[in-house]
This record gives C-alpha cells, sequence and structure tokens, in this order.
C-alpha cells in the first residue's frame, strides 16, 4: 500500500480497540519469567555450549601475540577463537569499529578471543587464562583536547536527525552582532551507556552453511543482511529472531559482537553456541552516545523576539565514526530569520560512538533548551512565554514547509497550567521547604516522526483466529499489543482473537524499532495487510469489501452477517502486504513536541539534587495506547532524570578507557530518585503521519527533560551548571552558606 | 571464577583452623561482595570455608551494659533490633542507608567489616591496582577519582573503605572479637580494625591469616542524639561520596567520624574537642593534611557542610 496523500476516513477511526488502554499482552509473559529471552532460549537447539568472550586490555594498538595454550588445555573448553586466527572481518550497518578477527586493537575492550566450554562457568574461567601480548600506542582521548582540531562533518544520526557540517539561513553573524539582547554559551553533555537491563546475547546454530542466531536486536532484517556481509555468506542463509528483548535503546540497532562471535565459535566449536556480553564488557565492547561539546548563540530584540540562533556541537569518534547530531532540532523548534548549525567530528580513540534513545535531540536539548531558558531570564520574560512567542508553524530554513501538526504551545501552555507553573518564581533562590531548596523548570520537547516502510502478514484461519506476522520488534515498548488492536479493529474482533508473532527474519521485514519510528510504521503496516485480508475475506464470502462491515466477528453486507471464520472454513486465509510512503515527508515536516516540566529540590547543606515532581504534556499524533504509550514517555522522562543528574561515563584520558563500566559505578535512576511523574497526551491525530495518523513518542519522553530540570535547579539555586551531569561537586561552591 | 574446594566446618576454631591450613583458602558469610570478586577474578580463593553455619548469629546483652553481636547477624537482622534501634541509632541508620533490602538481607556484620573498596581500577583486571596486585602501581591518582579518598592516602593507594556501617561503628566504639587457628581470642578496637594503604594496600585489615571474626561488641549505649547523614548521587542504593556519624550530648560534646573520604571510617577523637565551635572547625582539624585530587577535592567542603547539617540535626 501506497500511502501518498493524507489519510481519510478508516477503520481505524472507530477506535474500539485501537487508543484505548490496554494492559500488554505480553506482560504476563514478562511478569510470569515465561518470555524466553535470547540467552533463556536452551529449547531451540539441543546441545548448547557457553561462549566467553575476553575483551582487549588496551585502549589501542595491536596484539603480537596470545597464548592460549592453557586456556585450550582448562576443563571443559571445546574451542578457543582468538582475533588472530582470522583476518579483520568486514563491517555491517552502520559499525565504526570491528567486531572481530585481525591484530588491531581500535579501542577498549575490543573483542579478541572467544572460549567455549560445556558450563559458563568453565568458559569464563579459561578466559582468563589466555595472555594476550599487546603493542600499546599512544591514543587519543580527551574530546576537550582534541575538539580544537576537530572538523565539519555532514552527518546523519541513523535514527532520522542530521545535517551537513554547516547549515546557514540568512545572515547569522550579521543579526547576531546587531541584537539588542544576545547570549552565547556553551553546555557540554558526557558519554553515557545505555545500560539496558538485558544483555546483548545470541545462541548461534549452523545446519550445513546455513546460520541461525536468536539474538536480542532492535533491526531484523538490517541484523541479517550485516550477518551475512560480515561473515561473508548469502543473507538467504542467514535467520536471525528476536521475539523478545529486554531493553535496548540503541545499543541492539545494529549487529554487535556477541552475534558476529557467537556464530564463529558455534562453527569452531561445531556446536551450537551461547553467549552474553557481560556488563563491564557492554560500556567498552560496544557503542555508547558520544559526550558533546556545544556553542549556542541567539541574539534578539528587546521584546523576545529571535532574531539569530546558531548551535555548533563537537563529538568525537573513532576514524570513519559520525558526529552526535545534536543541532538538528534547533533547525526546526524556534523562528528565527538568520540561522547557523553546524558539527564538528574530533577524532578519538575511545570505544564507538553510535545512537542512543534520541541520538542527536537528547543531548542537543539539554542544551538548547537550557540557552533558552538563560534567554528568558535576560529578556525579563518568562520562559513558557519566550518559547510560545518564538513559535513556528513553518519549517524555518523552507518557509514553504509546513507541519504536518503542530502543538508545541499547546503542551506548554496546559502543561504550564496544570503543574501550577505561576507560582514559580522567577528569581532564583527564594523558595525553601525545610532542608531544601526548591524550583521549578520547564523546556520544550522535540523530536522527529520518521516515515519508513514496513511489512506484515496476516492470517485467518477455520476457529477465526487472526495471526501476524512481522519482523517487526517489542524492545518493551508494547510493539505486540498495539499490533494486536490494530488487527482486533481492522477485522472486527477481540483481542484475545489475535496471536502476535515478531521479530523472525523469516516474517515480512518491518521499520523495526529505533527513532521512535516502529509504532507508527510498524502498525500502517499491518493495516495494509489487514486491508488486503478484508479484501480477500470478502471475496470468499461473496461480498463487496467496499461495502463489508466488520464487526463483532462477523462480516456485515446490507442485512447479512457471516461469522469471519467461515471465511476461512474451506482453508486459511492469507494476506501480505506493507506500508510504502511517497514524498508527503518532503512537503511536510512531521515531529512530535512536548512541554516537559520539573520540580526539583537542592539540599541546602549537600547540594543534592532530588526531583520532586514531573510533567509531560506530549502532542504525538493519536496514541495508539495510552497505556504503554504513558510507560513509554514515563521511561523517557526517568532516563532524562538520569542523563541531567548523575549518568556520565568517566573517560581515562591517560589510559583511554570508559572506567565505571558497571552498573554499581555508573549509576541511572532508582526508584526512589522518580517520586511522581504525570503525562498528558494531547486528544490530536496527524492525517499525514500513516492511516494510523499516529506518530512516535517513545523518545519524545527523553527529549528536553535534562534541561527542564537544570532549569529547575537553577530556578531553585540561582546557581547555572552548563557541564551535565548536574552532581552536587558543581553546585556545592556556589551554594550560599549553609545555614 | 576460579574452581575452588569448599567446607562447613561444625565450630569457629575449625573455621580458623581450616583457613590457616590452607593457602589461598578464604572464609564466605554473606558471600554479597566476595563472590562477585570471585566471578571477576579480584579474588581467586582455592578453597571456601563457609561460616554461616557456626551459630554466630545472636545479638545478646553483654555484662558492661552493652550489645555483642554475632559475626553472621545479618544487616537487616541488626537495623530492627529494638536495642539497636533504641540505643544505638546511629547503626541502625547507617545500614539501613546501605545497599539494597536484599542485600541487606545477606550481608552479615563481620563480611560488612570486610568488604573491599569500590575503586573502579581495583575491579578491572586488565589496569595496574596495588591493592590487588601489589607492585603494579596505582591508576586512579592520575586517574578518574572521584569519588575515592582525601585523607590517609598514600602513593601507592587512594582507594575508599566503601561501607556505611564500619563508620558507624567507630564512632560507636566497638570491638571486634576474632578466634584464630589455636583457638585463642582476642579483641581488636575499631579503630585498630582498618588500616591505612600505606605501602601495602592490599593488606586491610588487622586481622592475621585465618583469624575469624566472631562478634562485633558495642560498648554501653553512648546516649546523646545520634545521626547518620549519607550524602550520594541518587537517592538510594549507591556508595556515599561522604558519610557522617555523630553522637551528641546534651551539654554540645559528642564524638564524630567520616564515610567515604579515607581507606577506613575517619574519627580523630582530638578533632571531637572542637565540636563547640561548629562543623568547620572540626573538619578543620579532622581533615588537617588532606590531599585530596582535583576530582575529589569537593570533598572536603562537603564533609564540612554534611557535618554541619547533622549537628544542626542532632541538636534540633
Amino acid at each position: 500500500m501506497k500511502f501518498e496523500t493524507p489519510a481519510g476516513q478508516n477503520p481505524i477511526d472507530q477506535l474500539k480497540v485501537v487508543g484505548r488502554s490496554t494492559d500488554r499482552i505480553d506482560g504476563k509473559y514478562k511478569t510470569t519469567g515465561t518470555a524466553p529471552y535470547a540467552y533463556e532460549r536452551h529449547d531451540v537447539v539441543p546441545n548448547q555450549a557457553y561462549g566467553y568472550v575476553l575483551g582487549a586490555g588496551i585502549a589501542k594498538g595491536r596484539l603480537r601475540g596470545m597464548d592460549v595454550a592453557a586456556a585450550w588445555k582448562a576443563p571443559g573448553v571445546l574451542a578457543v577463537l582468538t582475533t588472530l586466527d582470522i583476518p579483520k572481518l568486514g563491517l555491517g550497518k552502520m559499525n565504526t569499529a570491528n567486531l572481530f578477527g585481525g591484530a588491531e586493537v581500535q579501542h577498549y575492550h575490543q573483542a579478541i578471543a572467544v572460549v567455549v566450554a560445556e558450563t559458563f562457568e568453565q568458559a569464563r574461567a579459561a578466559s582468563f587464562l589466555i595472555r594476550p601480548d599487546y603493542a600499546p600506542e599512544d591514543g587519543r582521548f580527551d574530546l576537550a583536547a582534541e575538539a580544537r582540531s576537530a572538523k565539519p562533518v555532514g552527518a546523519d544520526s541513523a535514527e532520522g536527525s542530521g545535517g551537513g557540517p554547516e547549515d546557514r539561513v540568512g545572515d547569522f553573524e550579521g543579526a547576531f552582532a546587531a541584537a539588542a539582547v544576545k547570549l552565547d554559551e556553551t553546555y557540554t553533555t558526557p558519554d553515557e551507556t545505555h545500560a539496558m537491563l538485558e544483555p546483548h546475547a545470541t545462541i548461534a546454530a549452523w545446519q550445513g552453511d546455513r546460520l541461525t542466531l536468536w539474538t536480542s536486536n532492535q533491526m531484523i532484517a538490517w541484523s541479517k543482511g550485516s550477518v551475512a556481509k560480515i561473515l561473508g555468506i548469502p543473507p538467504e542463509n542467514v535467520r536471525v529472531d528476536s521475539p523478545y528483548i529486554g531493553g535496548g535503546f540503541g545499543a541492539k540497532l545494529f549487529v554487535r559482537a556477541d552475534a558476529v562471535i557467537a556464530a564463529l565459535a558455534a562453527k569452531a566449536a561445531r556446536r551450537p553456541v551461547k553467549l552474553a556480553l557481560t556488563r563491564p564488557l557492554i560500556a567498552n565492547n560496544t557503542t555508547h552516545r558520544p559526550a558533546t561539546i556545544q556553542r549556542i548563540r541567539i541574539g534578539a530584540t528587546r521584546d523576545g523576539t529571535i532574531t539569530a540562533i546558531a548551535h555548533e556541537s563537537t563529538s568525537g569518534n573513532l576514524p570513519e565514526g559520525r558526529p552526535e547530531t545534536a543541532v538538528d532540532q534547533t533547525k526546526l523548534l524556534y523562528a528565527g530569520a538568520n540561522r547557523l548549525t553546524a558539527m564538528r567530528l574530533a577524532r578519538l580513540d575511545l570505544p564507538e560512538g553510535n545512537a542512543m534513545r534520541a541520538p542527536g535531540e537528547a543531548p542537543g536539548l539539554m542544551a538548547l533548551e537550557v540557552a533558552m531558558d538563560e534567554m528568558a531570564e535576560r529578556l525579563g520574560l518568562d520562559p513558557v512565554a519566550f518559547r510560545v512567542k518564538n513559535d513556528t508553524q513553518v519549517d524555518p530554513g523552507h518557509p514553504e514547509r509546513r507541519f504536518s501538526h503542530r502543538d508545541l504551545v499547546g503542551c506548554l501552555r496546559l502543561g504550564a497550567e496544570r503543574f501550577g507553573w505561576a507560582r514559580r518564581s522567577a528569581k532564583p533562590g527564594q523558595v525553601r521547604d525545610g532542608q531544601w531548596l526548591v524550583g521549578l523548570g520547564v523546556a520544550a520537547g522535540f523530536r522527529n516522526n520518521l516515515l519508513t516502510k514496513s511489512a506484515a502478514r496476516v492470517r485467518l484461519d477455520g476457529r477465526g483466529i487472526l495471526t501476524v506476522e512481522t519482523d517487526m520488534t517489542d524492545i518493551g515498548t508494547g510493539s505486540y499489543t498495539i499490533i494486536a488492536q490494530t488487527v482486533a479493529e481492522m477485522m472486527g474482533v477481540s483481542l484475545d482473537q489475535v496471536v502476535v508473532r515478531l521479530g523472525d527474519s523469516d516474517f515480512p521485514a518491518s521499520a523495526g524499532s529505533g527513532g521512535q519510528w516502529g509504532a507508527n510504521n510498524a502498525t500502517a503496516g499491518v493495516y495494509a495487510a489487514c486491508v488486503k485480508l478484508r479484501e480477500a475475506v470478502a471475496q470468499r464470502l461473496g461480498v463487496n469489501s467496499a461495502d463489508a462491515a466488520f464487526a463483532d466477528g462477523e462480516v456485515r453486507a446490507g442485512n447479512r452477517g457471516t461469522p469471519l471464520a467461515q471465511a476461512a472454513a474451506a482453508g486459511e486465509l492469507v494476506a501480505e502486504d506493507g506500508i510504502e510512503y511517497g514524498d508527503i515527508a518532503k512537503s511536510h515536516q512531521q515531529s512530535t513536541f512536548a512541554g516537559h516540566f520539573v520540580e526539583v529540590g537542592v539540599d541546602v547543606d549537600t547540594a543534592e539534587v532530588r526531583v520532586r515532581r514531573m510533567l509531560a504534556v506530549c502532542a504525538a499524533g493519536r496514541i495508539l495506547n495510552p497505556k504503554s504509550a504513558r510507560s513509554q514517555v514515563i521511561g523517557g522522562m526517568t532516563m532524562g532524570v538520569g542523563s541531567a543528574l548523575m549518568e556520565e561515563l568517566a573517560v581515562d584520558k591517560k589510559r583511554g578507557f570508559f572506567v565505571n563500566h558497571d552498573l554499581a559505578t555508573y549509576e541511572v535512576p532508582v526508584h526512589a530518585d522518580i517520586p511522581h511523574q504525570e503525562v498528558i497526551f494531547l486528544d490530536e491525530v496527524d492525517p499525514m503521519s500513516s492511516p494510523m495518523k499516529a506518530k512516535g513518542v517513545g523518545e519524545l519522553g527523553i527529549c528536553g527533560v535534562g534541561a527542564a530540570l537544570a532549569n529547575a535547579v537553577y530556578n531553585a539555586t540561582g546557581v547555572r551548571v552548563r557541564d551535565y551531569p548536574i552532581t552536587l561537586d558543581k553546585l556545592l561552591d556556589r551554594l550560599p552558606d549553609a545555614a | 571464577m576460579k574452581a575452588f574446594t569448599y567446607e562447613r566446618p561444625g565450630t569457629p576454631a575449625e573455621a580458623a583452623a581450616a583457613v590457616a591450613r590452607r593457602p589461598g583458602a578464604k572464609f564466605i558469610a554473606g558471600g554479597t561482595n566476595l563472590l562477585d570478586l570471585m566471578k571477576l577474578q579480584i579474588e581467586t580463593p582455592t578453597h571456601l570455608v563457609d561460616v554461616n553455619g557456626l551459630g554466630l548469629d545472636r545479638i545478646e546483652p553483654t555484662p558492661e551494659g552493652g550489645l555483642r553481636i554475632g559475626a553472621l547477624v545479618r544487616n537487616t537482622d541488626l537495623a530492627a533490633d529494638a536495642r539497636v534501634r533504641r540505643d544505638y541509632a546511629v547503626l541502625a541508620r547507617a545500614l539501613l542507608a546501605g545497599a539494597s533490602g536484599q542485600l541487606r538481607n545477606q550481608a552479615t556484620t563481620a563480611g560488612n567489616l570486610l568488604q573491599r573498596t569500590r575503586c573502579p581500577y581495583f575491579y578491572d583486571t586488565a589496569q595496574p591496582c596495588n591493592k590487588r596486585q601489589p607492585g603494579s602501581g596505582c591508576s586512579a591518582i592520575d586517574g578518574v577519582s572521584r569519588t575515592l579518598a582525601v585523607i590517609g592516602t598514600s602513593d601507592a593507594c587512594i582507594a575508599t573503605h566503601p561501607g556505611d556501617m564500619a563508620v558507624a561503628m567507630r564512632v560507636l566504639d566497638a570491638t571486634v572479637e576474632t578466634v584464630d587457628a589455636e583457638g585463642s581470642q582476642r579483641t581488636i578496637p575499631i579503630a585498630d580494625f582498618h588500616r591505612l594503604p600505606g605501602d601495602t594496600p592490599h593488606i586491610e585489615t588487622a586481622l592475621k591469616p585465618g583469624e575469624l571474626i566472631t562478634a562485633v561488641t558495642l560498648p554501653k549505649p553512648p546516649g546523646g542524639a545520634q545521626v547518620y547523614r549519607k550524602v550520594r548521587d541518587r537517592a538510594s542504593y549507591a556508595y556515599a561520596l561522604v558519610s557522617v556519624a555523630v553522637v551528641v550530648q546534651p551539654d554540645g560534646t559528642g564524638r564524630v567520624a567520616l564515610g567515604a573520604v579515607a581507606h577506613k571510617p575517619w574519627r580523630l577523637e582530638a578533632a571531637e574537642a572542637e565540636l563547640p565551635r561548629g562543623a568547620r572547625a572540626v573538619t578543620e582539624r579532622l581533615l588537617a593534611g588532606a590531599k585530596p585530587t582535583h576530582e575529589n577535592a569537593y570533598k572536603l567542603k562537603l564533609a564540612e557542610r554534611t557535618l554541619g547539617a547533622a549537628l544542626t540535626q542532632a541538636r534540633a
């Protein structure tokens, strides 16, 4: 099905099932421990052996050799395969560093060997007996030091944001110089790790030259192709299966070492091999969100009209790596005739930087939305009013492009009302509640809505059961449930008549899970398949599909109602189709919007920052399942608290690695950090997004939260911290003397 | 984890003898720290002597009016004990500020005293660390050190003792009771139990090889207002950046110990004479001679302000 013009009325608009808060249909399996994750799929293939991956102990250099004799002799060992045993493997989609093979060490904990044994403990113990002989080389590990030599680079994030090395509209420098009120500040964000609960894990088995990977991956079709390319085998010989995923956040967008090394190890051991990356390896072996240094300049007239806005970001990566696209939202979020955005990339020899939840916007808004707060103060304007004043309904760089639907102003105004924004003291450091200095902060949230093709197959059997098959993934987001809701709505059945099967590369290729594009596109693909199935049903029952109504398990045409199951009485009906998009995203800008509000307390003695309450008001098209969408948004808000207050991969700038590579030292929020969250969805549809009229929301939840929190800390204390995370040591010196 | 043998002896003296007999043997109690370290091969015991079944899990009054806490009393049970809550509130509060409910259910009194540092370099076997591998060097001194020690450090090590319980034990003047392989018993004042790193940061306590902690004894209740204040980057389930244990008497005298600033709970009785002059005077004395890194110098000010808050709370 080609989607080229805005959606008209369609069966989804009935909203009998879609749009209603629905418990996740996979929830009972997850809460009872019966949803098998990759490492737990003991039954898929017999005789599984255990692999254990060894990471390099240097940040850069070469391996002169590796003594594996003791490891081979260790109890239970079936195979030892080292990176020196094979040539350097090719790269999969979006990989920057090589996952295995060859003598070069490009970053710390890059995989250099795998041990296969009868038990996990034997494999792990034997891995400690391997003696690598390194020839270390000097590397570059300090972004601030390398920033001076960073080069302008254009790129996209693989998740929809991006641009040229330098993009200009009008005359930024001239307008900024002439502006009556100006701001020129620099903000930094640290490296972050995804810290999803389920590690990267794979079981690999060969049958002749055919490979099956039971793994944990967000993008099945990408992965199938990447595995084939990396291993040099035909894609049709690769099957990837990933029905349950314990979080990904972008860490599992691409094929990583677990999948590739499990495949190689299974070949070497002539046994199916299962392995998981250990928590310490995840920080340095896999990808992370790169640190940024962001300079923002804003010029405005005295009444608060922005006349000039510039956002420049410098990040680092391995050679051939891409920059963090932190400036992208600044092209679209506010009006202003003169604009400059630029990205620079420094070469670093730290592990590979890549996509993490809302790449680009998440760190970009942490800078931009603090700059807006600072500018509002300079102008003597309320931060909500300043943002409303500079709202735009068109792409400021291309005014002929309107937003398909944009209600940022509605988010901010409703949020201000619900949050009690009017009670905020404009002057910082004024509100005290016992030991707490209390402050309120606001920020806009912004994330693009991406259209990407997605296919599905729907089967109707003689009992009236509908089974959907698509390689779409559920990374904890609720994909199973919204797909079931879509089928139930389209075919006029209840949810318990629908079976959803996901994550298998033998199924039609979907949008996958990334860039908050999964929900809208995957359900639109299922919609397309259902339209085709409705036609097949109508034909089988001898009715005109245009006249047929599908409701209550029946197909009704005129006065006649026939049970849906009867259409498959003579044999299963199968329909396969997908959604593809025309130029609709070119003519109109599709984005999602939020108003984030945060109240914090800052301990007057210790400067500990604790969140007191949070609110997000989101405008993101039709919300397919308010319950699971809310879960996505509060998860994003929680991650935003982490990024603002505690998350930081600490770089050892001499030895070249992320030091705090476990969850005891890389802190993310715990329950006690998140006392109260509220989410409001504006009641809206976006007919330009798809027949579902929905947009993404899973990444919108994090976009802007960190800045709202930072602004609340300023409002509480009068201390502006422009260097994330806002830990107490950055506030302590500047707090007033304790009482 | 290296393969190891395992036994469950019948008495504390047998346990001590079992460890003394076997090079590379270790006691295991709750295992909340040891097992993690074994998985990473930071600890590689060849033999584990399980002391969980030795009956060392009672809290009993002493003739002197104090409490004798068995080595195997779980953190949860100790924090919930009515006598501890009433008479040694600083200890109950310190325990509840540590770890998580699940860990406190498993962690023991003696094991808590023996928990090892959380210096990130200690946890990475590819990096030099004098504590893990004597003579290999210290990565932390010129590396990532924001959470590490500011006083009592050496050129060999700037690790901290990471615990909360021991800080309260220090302010309460606890003593550690032990038995050795010959069955002889001794008591070690808590002040002397943990060592400063010096040139031997791998030797962390006064225990001799094979010596087993049987109990920790608290003297009679100190009275006064007791406060434990733990400062951390998140609201729960995190190690302290700085912690403060205070006992303040109605006449203004009292005791102060700091956590997360040194290789041991940090207390100088001489500094307590400054209590009437306030937190700044106390911490100036207590932290005189501190040698922070540029990343952890904030701890000096944080200690002063946290002590100020704790004193205000104690006097309220």
